[in-house]
């Protein structure tokens, strides 16, 4: 099953590198992974998603509360949570016709056009990793000029929180 | 006053309590050795090569519980001294070894003799730590030796760049550190204590499997305690032996691949197992799929992570070992219940016909032929179980786990994660500086000891009256087994040939050499090494029957139950 591992860890040179060559020593998939300096700047917080049985889950939260630069961690996807993504899409729009294509698809999808040139339009959205794979199948593939994802972030819902 | 970062590191391992440094100078740790050199607080030992300073810091921890100290230079001092780091945390060994590294501003420039030292070790460290500000040298070693020593043990690297020996700051050493992400749990949870001896008392078959955890939280008397309490049998893992006295009745001889018939077959039978400071190694539990089909578990380990790692348990208790015995003591006094006598009894008879088959039996008929279990015997008798013995990997220390009777903890000292070749020498060199007093043997063979043969050289340094004991086949005994059994003896590279004269070779280091090729002669040949060499290191070559093999034995895939005999 599809986890999301919320961790919090110090802000230290190579934390990054332990949580990621842990995954790799014992065979775990990391299927997206984001980091950045918290409100408070000694912590960082990382969001994991990973596949696996509730067994292996429990080995990966364990092993990563082993980490000595992890402070703390949840598993989101344990109770309510939010998850979102951002993406960038580079996509030709050279014509007026596709220019208003594109247009209206991103105003469906909730988007907005960032950077535009007579040849181009750079778009940002926002959402789950389905809505964005959705908003990728609308456009033509083969107008699709770049994409860069930023991976999941996620948060739970109501007051839970993960904090010092 | 301002000291110098080398001047504060030595202040650091004095104020620390450190007797002893293993390590090998370099270009990049020269500001240490020159504070080392002016001060005689600690004590540095020059070994031969940084995978023997590793190991020897190992045996120092091993034999005295204190944690292990090394110090190599950057480079290839470093890589040298990643065998004996993996091999410490795979026993999880407190252990603290310092690396030095180029200066800061050459750091990610290909210096010379500069390596990633903190990348190549991480994964084979329980935490590492690249120092780049001396002021926070001193922090950062108090940090290393607490993480180290607490929780599940295991040893820490400090990279320490040359130039941060080199510049100056304020010293003052913590008296204590706080780390808000690491608190490791002592206590055991008291709900789930009174659960296990809830279970233990209903148990008809229990059995006890007990690992390196009770040596290394020293916990042997609260177990020996528990265990005579209920009158339970035990086994313990390789990494266990010492933690419950051997020549005890109630003792089973070691569980798993070579460990005794009646602890497999206890084990796999049992009802209720309890399992103390071990991991379900794979070479304990077998075929995990037949691994105790009938058992209820607990579970006791500082680590949660080895905790329904291998085997799913019923009753988990995540604590230090002692204290959860202690708790348990307390519990089982508080509970005033017995567990059933009728069923116990029951199950020592069943127990006493499995161990009648007597699985460590050898031919002791042939008088042509030294059989390797015979020497670990005498070995035994001449020393009255009293030695600190060393091995290294192989067919030689399965027979030294087998066949010498451990009765108290920190006495037997191997690889038993890793497996490396080449610990045995250097392990006793430690082993015998933590205890000079100890007779420290280092059981071998002549493919290990090949491997850090180089350390008969800090023996003579240091006037260390070592016995190696080489068990001598000309094989790599358990490669050649397995060719046997499972390669239709195709003996590849598994002979030994072109060997030295290990008589002439420990002769040549100013050592004793002796060789012994019959079996009349094994006892009288330790006898001379242990009273007449008492002061000497000794090197007893002993040239034993080549087709020996070790047994009982699982085959791989194979259940508890399912050993092969002799």
């Amino acid at each position: 099953m599809r986890h999301i591992i919320s961790i919090l860890m110090e802000n230290e040179a190579g934390a990054l590198s332990r949580v990621a060559g842990l995954f790799s020593a014992r065979g775990y998939n990391i299927e997206s992974l984001t980091v950045a300096p918290t409100e408070d700047p000694s912590l960082s917080r990382m969001t994991l998603v990973t596949r696996g049985s509730d067994e292996i889950i429990e080995q990966i939260t364990k092993q990563l509360n082993k980490l000595i630069d992890v402070v703390k961690l949840i598993d989101l996807t344990e109770g309510p949570h939010i998850e979102r993504e951002m993406m960038l899409v580079k996509v030709k729009a050279a014509t007026p016709e596709l220019r208003d294509e594109i247009m209206r698809l991103t105003g469906i999808f909730r988007g907005h056009v960032v950077d535009v040139t007579p040849t181009t339009f750079t778009i940002e959205m926002t959402g789950e990793g389905d809505k964005l794979d959705a908003f990728l199948r609308a456009l033509t593939v083969s107008d699709i000029l770049e994409t860069v994802r930023s991976g999941v972030s996620g948060i739970a819902r109501g007051e839970k929180r993960l904090s010092l | 006053m301002e000291l110098t970062g080398a001047e504060i590191f030595v202040r650091c391992l004095a104020d620390e309590g450190v007797e002893y440094v293993f390590g090998y100078p370099g270009g990049a740790v020269l500001h240490i050795y020159d504070a080392i050199y002016k001060q005689d607080k600690v004590e540095h030992i020059l070994v031969r090569h940084e995978q023997a300073a590793t190991h020897a810091a190992d045996g120092y921890a091993r034999s005295s519980g204190k944690p292990g100290v090394c110090l190599v230079t950057s480079g290839p001092g470093a890589t040298n001294a990643v065998t004996g780091i993996a091999t410490a945390y795979m026993d999880s060994i407190p252990m603290v070894v310092f690396t030095g590294q180029v200066p800061t501003s050459l750091i990610g420039n290909d210096a010379f003799q500069e390596v990633d030292s903190v990348g190549i070790t991480r994964p084979c460290v329980k935490h590492n730590f690249l120092v780049k500000d001396v002021k926070d040298l001193a922090e950062t070693i108090k940090k290393a030796f607490y993480i180290a020593t607490t929780g599940r043990p295991g040893p820490v690297v400090v990279d320490i760049p040359k130039d941060v020996t080199a510049n100056k700051c304020e010293y003052s050493y913590p008296k204590r550190v706080k780390m808000r992400s690491y608190n490791p749990v002592v206590k055991g949870n008291q709900r789930q204590i009174q659960k296990a001896v809830e279970l233990m008392l209903e148990a008809k078959r229990p059995m006890v499997y007990t690992g390196g955890g009770v040596i290394l939280d020293r916990g042997a008397k609260q177990l020996t305690d528990l265990v005579k309490k209920l009158n339970f049998p035990i086994t313990n893992t390789l990494m266990g032996l010492g933690g419950y006295p051997a020549t005890d009745r109630q003792f089973l001889g070691m569980l798993g691949m070579h460990g005794t018939y009646e602890a497999n077959m206890a084990m796999h039978n049992c009802d209720v197992l309890i399992a103390i400071g071990a991991r379900f190694d794979d070479r304990v539990t077998g075929n995990i799929e037949k691994f105790c089909p009938t058992a209820r578990i607990i579970h006791v380990d500082i680590d949660p992570a080895s905790i329904s790692k291998n085997v799913k348990v019923d009753v988990p208790i995540v604590g230090g070992v002692s204290s959860v015995l202690k708790d348990m003591l307390e519990a089982l006094a508080t509970n005033g219940g017995k567990p059933d006598q009728t069923a116990l009894a029951e199950w020592w008879k069943q127990i006493e016909e499995w161990r009648s088959v007597d699985c460590l039996k050898y031919d002791r008929s042939n008088n042509n032929v030294i059989k390797p279990q015979y020497v670990v015997e005498q070995l035994y008798e001449v020393t009255k179980g009293n030695a600190i013995v060393t091995s290294d990997v192989g067919q030689h220390q399965m027979f030294a786990a087998q066949f010498y009777k451990f009765d108290k903890p920190y006495r037997w000292i191997n690889s038993g994660g890793l497996g490396t070749m080449g610990f045995g020498l250097p392990a006793a060199m430690g082993a015998q500086f933590a205890n000079p007093k100890d007779t420290v043997a280092c059981v071998t063979g002549e493919g290990s000891i090949q491997m850090c043969i180089q350390e008969l050289s800090t023996c003579l340094q240091y006037g260390l009256p070592i016995k190696i004991v080489a068990l001598n086949n000309r094989y790599l005994g358990m490669v050649r087994q397995w060719q046997e059994f499972f390669y239709q003896g195709r003996y590849s590279m598994s002979y030994m040939d072109a060997l030295p004269d290990f008589v002439k070779l420990a002769e040549s280091y100013g050592h004793v050499g002796i060789r012994v090729e019959k079996p009349e002669d094994v006892r009288g040949a330790l006898e001379d090494a242990m009273i007449k060499y008492k002061d000497r290191c000794v090197f007893l070559d002993f040239v034993t029957d080549q087709t020996e093999n070790v047994y009982p034995m699982i085959p791989a895939g194979a259940g508890l139950n399912e050993m092969i005999l002799v």
